[in-house]
């Protein structure tokens, strides 16, 4: 269960980064003040690399500007390594940012970039060399130190932002959406760069993102949000084997979310069944399932496929099986899964 | 009409000769001023040979000279002072704590750019006198930097606008102090901007006639109201020479301007 992995990690791991009891509104010239966070308690930590995943609207850059200071919360506490940071601005917080535009300074180098923050902590001119080189290193950009950002493509302005927030070794990274402005191949590739880059430093990363398939695929916890509530933290398979709420089921990876009358059961409750735990087979089989019902449409994804069926009592429901189609449209099927894969929810 | 031709205005009869024509009165005066200023006659209207000798006797006239240097002065000063305020206050206005009236405030610093002219060297001149300032050139140069603010805010302002926040959260975020982050990210992104105010201020001032004729006393006079003084005694090619070198500078001031805003964009 959720519950069981967090505790039992909070027991060893120090916490990074300790949200308590943080709301954030904002006052507009002519609408009600918008409310970004709710109340919203989070802990975050050490070496760890967190997610705050969530569609956009529901507050989880806000979060992200408040830890890094841009935002100061309208009531609650945030503290980072133990210190309360709410009188510390930007400058002083132990934390360093890769923007989502990656706002590099157009007007420098590459190497003038990654330097900038060491620089400013007057740091010595060869710790600054020696750390510039090491960390356009970790990024594999060695050879880009005098290049202007404008002359570097997309991914690798990213890399550079990047970079330029690990030089000074903070001990929080922030990354807002870093990964939205490129296209899917390069995506994929920074995904596991960033991974490494993780584990490589030790530093924690706090990751912002609407992408639920990429924060699966590179967190050790996410926290689920939506209009300013965090619905859920867990690992991945966590989430996605457990989901505590309808949202959570539906916007974490693909749900069948079937009222419960379809299948002739509690009609206050919702049963929500992952497609590749739906088998399908044909009636003729004599198999017993959960439901019998037609399929309705079949589609071809490659190694798998994805067949749509309706049940008697109206309900929609898409199973995902390997290989090839067995069965075509029109014939009657039986649905089946086992019970352990499947979460019974309060509509 | 059988529909078959859409309207194109493109092709309206008449539109290149209209064009020429326009072009015609835009440049036809400014054209014949400078070839007249190489006219060897002493007749404005007469061409009779190619010839130096007006600039010589422009540069040998002492008091062509001093008022030259004083517009240059006032231009200067002007300039520098313009410049400074109007880059703090479009900072005040695009990065302060203001969190409403931002546009009134723009407009009422823009205001002096649709004041008749007449209206401001009116009441500058009034201004001075109910203050009881007579200080010549000082007059001169605190007139100048106020009319000269909104032409250098305006560009300044554009850029900061155009720049967004983020370059400076960026700074910030990498322990940059308010004024680091000023001398080390604002102000070199801002400078290409600045520059172009600069210039605008700086040719605005050299231009300048209606408010520096009402300011200005003996010794104080500028080059524009030093020439108006010449015309009243006819118009010599002296005129036309001072004036070929005024449009030369201008033309080099405003085209350095209009680069420099081309490559502020492509940066």
């Amino acid at each position: 269960m959720a519950f069981e992995a967090v505790s039992m990690q909070s027991r060893n791991v120090p916490v990074m980064i300790d949200i308590h009891s943080v709301s954030k509104s904002f006052v507009t010239r002519d609408a009600d003040p918008v409310h970004a966070l709710k109340d919203v308690n989070l802990e975050i930590y050490d070496n760890e690399f967190f997610t705050l995943l969530g569609p956009s609207g529901c507050g989880k850059t806000t979060l992200l500007r408040l830890i890094a200071g841009f935002e100061a919360p309208s009531s609650g506490a945030i503290r980072i390594a133990g210190n309360d940071v709410a009188a510390l601005p930007p400058q002083k917080r132990p934390v360093n940012t890769v923007f989502q535009s990656y706002a590099l300074f157009p007007h420098m180098s590459v190497a003038e970039n990654v330097a900038f923050g060491l620089e400013m902590q007057n740091a010595p001119k060869a710790l600054i060399d020696e750390r510039v080189r090491e960390a356009l290193e970790m990024v594999r950009l060695e050879g880009f130190a005098t290049r202007r950002p404008s002359q570097l493509s997309g991914g690798q302005q990213q890399r550079v932002a990047v970079a330029r927030a690990l030089a000074p070794k903070p001990s929080v990274l922030l990354l807002d959406e870093p990964l939205s402005a490129l296209d899917l191949k390069l995506r994929k590739g920074m995904q596991s760069e960033l991974k490494r880059l993780q584990r490589e430093t030790g530093i924690t990363f706090v990751l912002v993102t609407h992408d639920q398939e990429e924060a699966l695929a590179m967190s050790d916890r996410i926290a689920v949000m939506r209009s300013g509530d965090v619905l859920q933290v867990g690992t991945p398979r966590d989430i996605y084997d457990n989901p505590q709420d309808r949202f959570v089921a539906d916007f974490i990876g693909e749900s069948n979310l079937l009222p419960g009358a379809a299948l002739g059961r509690d009609p206050a409750k919702t049963i929500v069944v992952r497609p590749e735990h739906i088998v399908v087979s044909p009636v003729a089989d004599g198999t017993k399932g959960h439901a019998t019902g037609a399929v309705s449409a079949i589609t071809f994804l490659g190694s798998d496929t994805l067949y749509e069926v309706v049940l008697e009592e109206g309900a929609k429901l898409h199973s995902r099986s390997r290989g090839g189609a067995s069965l075509s449209t029109g014939d009657r099927v039986v649905v089946d899964w086992a019970h352990s894969v499947e979460r019974e929810l309060a509509n | 009409m059988n529909g078959a031709k859409p309207f194109d205005w493109r092709h309206t009869p008449g539109l290149s000769a209209y064009t020429a024509l326009i072009f015609v009165f835009f440049y036809a005066p400014l054209l014949i001023l400078v070839i007249y200023a190489f006219n060897s006659s002493r007749l404005v209207t007469v061409w009779s040979g190619f010839s130096f000798k007006w600039f010589v006797a422009v540069a040998n006239n002492g008091a062509i000279r001093d008022a030259a240097f004083n517009s240059v002065i006032i231009a200067i000063v002007a300039t520098i002072a313009s410049t400074a305020i109007a880059t703090a206050g479009a900072l005040a206005l695009e990065r302060g704590r203001l969190r409403f009236g931002r546009g009134a405030a723009t407009a009422l610093i823009a205001m002096p750019l649709v004041v008749p002219e007449i209206v401001v060297a009116i009441t500058t001149l009034i201004f001075f006198s109910g203050l009881g300032m007579h200080h010549g050139l000082i007059n001169l140069m605190i007139a100048h930097t106020v009319f000269c603010i909104p032409f250098a805010l305006l560009p300044i302002q554009a850029r900061l606008r155009d720049m967004g926040g983020t370059l400076e959260e960026a700074g910030r975020d990498l322990y940059a102090d308010e004024w680091r982050l000023f001398r080390r990210v604002t102000l070199p992104l801002l400078l290409p901007a600045i520059s172009a105010g600069a210039i605008m201020a700086f040719v605005v001032s050299l231009d300048d006639f209606l408010i520096s004729m009402m300011v200005s006393s003996a010794g104080s006079t500028t080059l524009p109201v030093y020439i108006y003084g010449m015309m009243r005694l006819g118009v010599t090619p002296e005129v036309n020479a001072i004036s070929t070198i005024l449009l030369a500078v201008s033309i080099v001031f405003v085209a350095a301007a209009l680069l420099i805003g081309r490559r502020n964009k492509l940066a």
